[in-house]
């Protein structure tokens, strides 16, 4: 019952995909419907949200008021990334960001609640209590990113402008198989939260600024093991035209696609097989 | 007073009872901890001695400031406020101590669980990975004496916010502008010596500052002899106040209040 897709076999997946969509739909606009009984917390709710995403984009400008270059990058480059990080992240936690919660559930026996309801649990947790403020988090990712288009010194070919949309889709992609991945660890260790914090909330901070800032362990460990640095670090070296510190084949810098394709599959795979490993407390 | 010690006990039973979440919190603050020191180390290496700190100083402020998010509660939130939400605060106002009292015991019963468990990690993994200013004997003494006060000064706002309830019914408002105040006038996002001009000098003197930026100067021994009596008095000043206003509030709070019934 918990997952029908599992049992329709391959031909019927889009069919299900489609229907698992239209649930997604529905019980976002049923949450929003009751979020909208306090108009005025909403939007006071939503304005709090975007300055507070907003923040990591003044620390930038605050650093920037201070030296002209970071890590060898310029101002309007560092908002670059944190436009194109931000903006991947947000869509990623407006659409999966709750699914974090699910050691909760585990804890407090509710994921037995949600598992016999006909829908997806993914989709239950995915949309839960989803309010209109999380649209908040995109504000301040679009505006920096707008605002840093203009700005940014780069090459411009239609390679180039064709990249940004790619670029921000594979890293929403990246971030949305790490919200589930690090999820469905839940089902097996439920006090994996607090670290699971690092790969999502670290990895949008991690990937706002150039890589060249960190250490270079750090930097392989995103690249090949956690592939944060695929979210935009790679494509903006095509997008701005710069050397890779680590010296990867040009080919590193259209991998974004690819590399998120593997990760959300490793990640629905991980959610099936914790789902398969979950058992009731039952006390 | 005969009470208070043992709701301080119950707190850091309660808040201890999870060591492993407790530990990979502590996990994932080294993990910022890092990636904020390099963040910082890169703008040290473009500004040398900005604000009067050392590289190591910088780096040290910013493993402080992840050691210190779980004790002085920098994300905001007392349980408080739920109570309220449903009513249970009659109890809390029932009993024969203050409520605020009880709470602040409370609370720092569940700071110094936090300070057991999640301070340790994140100065320990940066002192082994980067250069690192340890403390002198004298101002450790003072560091152990601006925590307690930073997490005094932390609770006073938060049982400000909690206070809040009695007339918004609702925290979340207030606790979202709070969070963005605490965020940035801390240190926690940036020192505050990294703030130019004006900007960082209304910084420096907000309530804000005694919880993360002072702590640290302390430990960093940025202050001595007589500027380290003005800066632990800076941080007792604030939790005076906000202690007093939240003994004004609870006063005006047990007036406003109408339990069902009676």
């Amino acid at each position: 019952m918990a997952e029908p897709v599992h049992a329709q076999g391959a031909a019927s997946v889009p069919r299900a995909l489609v229907d698992a969509l239209r649930m997604y739909g529905l019980l976002v606009w049923t949450w929003v419907r009751a979020a909208a009984q306090y108009p005025v917390s909403m939007v006071l709710l939503s304005l709090a949200t975007a300055i507070v995403t907003g923040l990591d984009a003044a620390a930038i400008a605050l650093l920037f008021s201070r030296a002209p270059r970071i890590g060898g990058f310029d101002a309007s480059e560092v908002l670059f990334l944190y436009g194109t990080s931000a903006l991947s992240f947000g869509i990623s936690d407006v659409a999966l960001g709750t699914t974090e919660r699910l050691g909760f559930h585990v804890r407090e026996g509710s994921l037995d609640a949600i598992l016999v309801r006909p829908v997806s649990p993914l989709v239950q947790l995915a949309t839960e209590e989803f309010s209109p403020r999380r649209f908040g988090k995109l504000v301040p990712a679009v505006l920096v990113l707008a605002f840093a288009l203009t700005r940014v010194d780069a090459p411009w070919t239609p390679g180039r402008v064709a990249m940004i949309p790619v670029m921000v889709l594979s890293g929403t992609a990246i971030f949305g198989g790490l919200w589930v991945l690090t999820a469905a660890v839940q089902f097996v260790l439920l006090e994996f939260h607090g670290a699971a914090k690092s790969l999502t909330y670290g990895g949008a901070f991690l990937s706002q600024y150039p890589m060249t800032v960190f250490g270079r362990d750090l930097v392989r460990g995103v690249t090949f093991v956690v592939p944060l640095a695929f979210v935009n670090w790679q494509p903006a070296l095509y997008v701005l035209d710069r050397p890779d510190p680590l010296g990867l084949p040009d080919a590193a810098r259209f991998a974004s696609p690819l590399v998120a394709a593997v990760l959300c599959a490793a990640a629905a795979l991980a959610w099936r097989a914790g789902l398969r490993h979950y058992r009731s407390t039952g006390s | 007073m005969g009470v208070l010690p043992w709701v301080w006990w119950y707190g850091l039973r309660r808040h201890s009872s999870y060591p492993l979440g407790s530990l990979t919190e502590a996990g994932t603050n080294t993990v910022f901890g890092f990636m904020r020191a390099y963040v910082l180390i890169a703008l040290w290496e473009v500004r040398p001695s900005l604000g009067g700190y050392a590289v190591a100083d910088a780096i040290t402020f910013c493993f402080i400031t992840q050691a210190l998010i779980g004790p002085v509660q920098i994300f905001g939130g007392l349980d408080l406020a739920e109570r309220i939400r449903n009513g249970d605060v009659a109890i809390d106002l029932y009993r024969p101590v203050g409520m605020q009292g009880w709470w602040l015991a409370e609370d720092l019963g569940r700071a110094s669980a936090s300070l057991l468990l999640r301070a340790g990690p994140p100065l320990i993994a940066g002192s082994l990975f980067f250069p690192f200013r340890w403390p002198g004997a004298l101002n450790l003494a003072a560091f152990a004496v601006a925590v307690p006060l930073a997490v005094a000064v932390g609770f006073g706002m938060r049982y400000l916010v909690a206070m809040g309830m009695f007339w918004l019914h609702d925290d979340r408002g207030l606790n979202a502008v709070t969070l963005v105040m605490s965020l940035f006038f801390s240190g926690m996002i940036l020192p505050l010596v990294v703030f130019p001009g004006a900007l960082g000098t209304v910084a420096r003197s907000l309530p804000w500052a005694a919880q993360i930026q002072v702590p640290a100067d302390v430990f960093l021994g940025r202050h001595t002899g007589l500027g380290l009596a003005g800066a632990l008095g800076f941080q007792a000043g604030w939790a005076a106040v906000l202690l007093g206003a939240g003994a004004l509030a609870t006063r005006a709070a047990r007036r406003k209040l109408v339990v069902h019934g009676g």
